[in-house]
């Protein structure tokens, strides 16, 4: 029995939210290795163009809530997704057309482009905060949980509530559903297997007849797609504040390199290995081990590896650990 | 003199620019945005030296402001004696424990050949150190912790004055500098800039949370002058006596006494304020200008000559027999200490260290953009860069509500739009800083000085 509580008090406290951070990260991490596979550069307006699209979609949600539209038991939000989606995609073109297009067609080195991504960053902070404002805002309706730690409790008879979150499940879902989707893109169709075969050799892509413009495109397409659903996912887990949103970029940033930049299923992974790292070595195991051990050596500490207030800086170290060691990542990068 | 026309014009704009904010606002803002052009532009010489120089991007610059911050606590704040009998020894323990482990890590490095053996071998001498110095540390850090934590709670610094964290703050953000150059430097451009960032939010998430080194997110306030204290100076004879003077001709238009003591008093209060900030304009001046001179008879010496070589063509300057991994070392630590110079100079102005303002975007990519706008590789581009941005960050909020009352003139003050804009002013800095940053960058991407290479 105490075995069990102890799971279930692992699964509860670590599993579930570091899977559903996870995936937060890994749709990020994804978005930036594809801009940089692809266009080949470091894109630092990554959180603000995730907050761009959560911001959208929060309008929507509004504006759907005021016209007395709502799905029920399931958040409102997702019937925002696809349109937000839709402007979204409008204003990564609209960026790449008048600011990226410039310096790829004059070939410049991709540190001007990361330079560029930063004016790009300022002006989409700026437009997020004056039409939405800077503060704190929650969108999540519908049924919160699923599973509460209370009915739980009653269900088992165990010690230890579990209790999932409505949106923990619609994050995890829709990460998985929208991730094999695009491996399946990636991999079996004409255009996927044009934009790899664009990210591995751009040259020889060339010759072969395919065309950079619609590579292009189709990049930004899906980053758009992505930008949306990642920032609007975690937006309704936690809360949507763009400075929360800029400061996302530098975790996912990570997740991307430790899963070998330019490499999408690298990304995914590499997602998954910050946000269980971060939680694993910042939780307080004291309540597991008094459930496992016997009560003579239970644990006096809180057997913490680390505060909590260090979790951004477990993911930045394990970062230098791999730059240091492996600086391809952990999954090798550059093959999209 | 022709030549330089283009510096003169631009320098004597921004001069002009600072001088209408005095005469319209007040004297007072006037020497403050120019107080803060002047911080901005040894960070921006900074970056540029590792930038405009040898090429080298470094994202990681609040991590080296915030350490000259904390170098001007450690130096100036007096020694907290309690907290020190405390748990001092602890501390000190720890210290010591460090420095084996970093012995023990260089040995094992020299000695054993690489394998994934010697890996392992680091890797659990770290874990184990860590433990290791937590368990010592705990009771320590609690004890320090306890000792008067809404005032003290730290262990408090040296008691020198200020002025000396200047010098020790550049030491303080060499030394990361090193280490991070050790890290980091091997990796390509994009790459160093997200890691140096990375590692300068891990610096900073350090001192934010370590309360017994600098009270954390409590913040220390009070912090010494290197300069008179406004409530000292009005009591002062011979300063009242200066302000009279400056003023006879306005003091002289009112007849009555008690009115004239009181305007009199009124300019006091105001030229005291005036007088402190001139005193710190003085003394950054001196700090900009030894600093320029330095920059500038580096970029133009041998040495200077050999960065852009390494900065152009690494290859080429390998082959010629530079040590192309010991220059860049190098720079980059010359480049960040002399942004913690920089940030030693922010905390000494504010009197007050806030751990939790140090963010990339205010220290890191603002100063970025002062960089570029300037213009990299050239020192007088690049303090110009520190002056016209800082100046247009300050002022982009007035520009800005002046604009949207201009193109919202025919709604009434009432009009949703035009409230929900105008309570959004703050944030139209952004928008100008991005704008400018990618006008620049589109039209003239070299800066607005372009970096000039003459041969003498």
């Amino acid at each position: 029995m105490d075995f069990l509580n102890a799971i279930i008090l692992l699964l509860n406290y670590i599993f579930v939210p570091a899977l559903t951070y996870g995936s937060q990260l890994a749709l990020g991490a994804i978005f930036v290795t594809l801009i940089y596979g692809i266009l080949r550069f470091a894109n630092f307006a990554t959180g603000d163009m995730m907050a761009f699209g959560t911001m959208v979609t929060i309008l929507f949600t509004w504006y759907f809530q005021s016209i007395g539209i709502s799905l029920g038991v399931l958040p409102t939000a997702l019937l925002s997704i696809p349109f937000a989606i839709i402007f979204m995609i409008g204003y990564m073109l609209f960026i790449d057309k008048f600011v990226f297009r410039y310096y790829r067609v004059n070939k410049s080195p991709p540190v001007q482009l990361a330079m560029v991504s930063i004016g790009v960053m300022f002006v989409t902070q700026a437009v997020v905060r004056i039409i939405i404002g800077p503060s704190d805002r929650r969108f999540f309706d519908g049924e919160k949980f699923i599973i509460k730690a209370g009915e739980f409790k009653e269900m088992t008879g165990l010690n230890e509530g579990l209790a999932i979150k409505s949106s923990q499940v619609i994050t995890i879902f829709v990460t998985l559903v929208l991730v094999s989707i695009l491996f399946w893109f990636l991999n079996k169709t004409k255009t996927g297997k044009s934009m790899r075969a664009y990210s591995d050799n751009e040259d020889l892509a060339l010759l072969s007849g395919i065309d950079p413009k619609k590579v292009v495109m189709i990049t930004w397409i899906i980053a758009g797609i992505l930008a949306t659903i990642g920032g609007a996912l975690y937006g309704l887990d936690k809360s949507f504040k763009p400075f929360t949103y800029f400061n996302n970029m530098l975790p996912i940033f990570a997740a991307a390199i430790v899963g070998g930049i330019g490499n999408p299923f690298g990304a995914f992974l590499g997602g998954y290995v910050i946000a269980f790292s971060e939680i694993f070595i910042t939780y307080a195991y004291k309540k597991f081990f008094m459930y496992i051990l016997p009560e003579s050596m239970e644990p006096e500490t809180l057997v913490q590896l680390l505060s909590t207030d260090y979790k951004f800086a477990v993911s930045f170290s394990i970062l230098v650990i791999v730059l240091l060691y492996r600086p391809n990542g952990i999954f090798k990068g550059k093959v999209l | 003199m022709r030549k330089n026309l283009n510096i003169i014009a631009a320098y004597t704009i921004m001069m002009g620019l600072i001088i209408l904010v005095g005469i319209f606002q007040s004297w007072n803002v006037a020497l403050s945005i120019f107080n803060m052009c002047l911080i901005s532009a040894v960070m921006t010489m900074g970056a540029n030296v590792q930038w405009g120089y040898a090429g080298l991007i470094n994202f990681g610059l609040m991590g080296y402001a915030a350490l000259g911050g904390l170098a001007a606590v450690l130096i100036s704040v007096d020694p907290v004696q309690e907290a020190w009998r405390a748990g001092g020894f602890d501390i000190l323990m720890c210290l010591w424990l460090i420095i084996v482990m970093i012995l023990a890590i260089r040995f094992i490095l020299k000695n054993f050949a690489k394998s994934n053996f010697r890996t392992y071998g680091i890797a659990a001498i770290i874990i184990a150190g860590i433990i290791i110095i937590r368990v010592t540390a705990e009771p320590g850090i609690e004890a320090i912790e306890a000792v008067n934590p809404a005032k003290t709670g730290f262990l408090g610094g040296f008691g020198l004055p200020i002025m000396f964290s200047w010098i020790v703050g550049a030491f303080f953000a060499g030394g990361l500098a090193f280490i991070v150059g050790k890290v980091a430097l091997g990796l390509r451009a994009d790459y160093l800039a997200i890691a140096t960032l990375l590692i300068s939010e891990i610096v900073i998430s350090i001192i934010k949370h370590e309360d017994w080194l600098s009270r954390g997110v409590k913040n220390v306030i009070g912090l010494d002058r290197p300069v008179p204290y406004e409530v000292n100076l009005q009591a002062k004879e011979w300063f009242i006596n200066l302000v009279a003077k400056f003023n006879s001709g306005k003091l002289e238009l009112i007849s009555n006494m008690a009115d004239k003591q009181t305007a009199l008093n009124q300019l006091v209060i105001e030229g005291s304020s005036v007088f402190v900030k001139l005193c710190y304009s003085g003394l950054f001046l001196i700090v900009v200008m030894a600093l320029l001179i330095v920059t500038q008879k580096a970029l133009y010496s041998p040495w200077g000559r050999m960065m852009r070589a390494i900065r152009d063509n690494e290859e080429a300057a390998n082959a010629m027999g530079k040590n192309v991994v010991k220059q860049h070392l190098l720079i980059f630590i010359l480049g960040s200490a002399i942004v913690g110079i920089a940030g030693a100079m922010l905390v000494t102005q504010d009197g007050l260290f806030t751990p939790g303002s140090y963010r990339p975007m205010r220290y890191t990519f603002l100063i970025w953009v002062m960089v570029i706008v300037g213009g990299s590789g050239n020192n007088f581009g690049a303090i110009l860069g520190g002056f016209a941005v800082w100046f247009l960050w300050i002022e982009a909020a007035p520009i800005a509500l002046f604009l949207i009352n201009l193109f919202t003139v025919g709604m009434s003050d009432s009009h949703a739009l035009k409230v929900h804009l105008i309570e959004s002013v703050p944030y139209f800095r952004y928008l100008m800083m991005g704008l400018g940053l990618l006008l620049i960058m589109r039209y003239r991407p070299k800066g607005i000085l372009p970096e000039k290479i003459e041969i003498k």
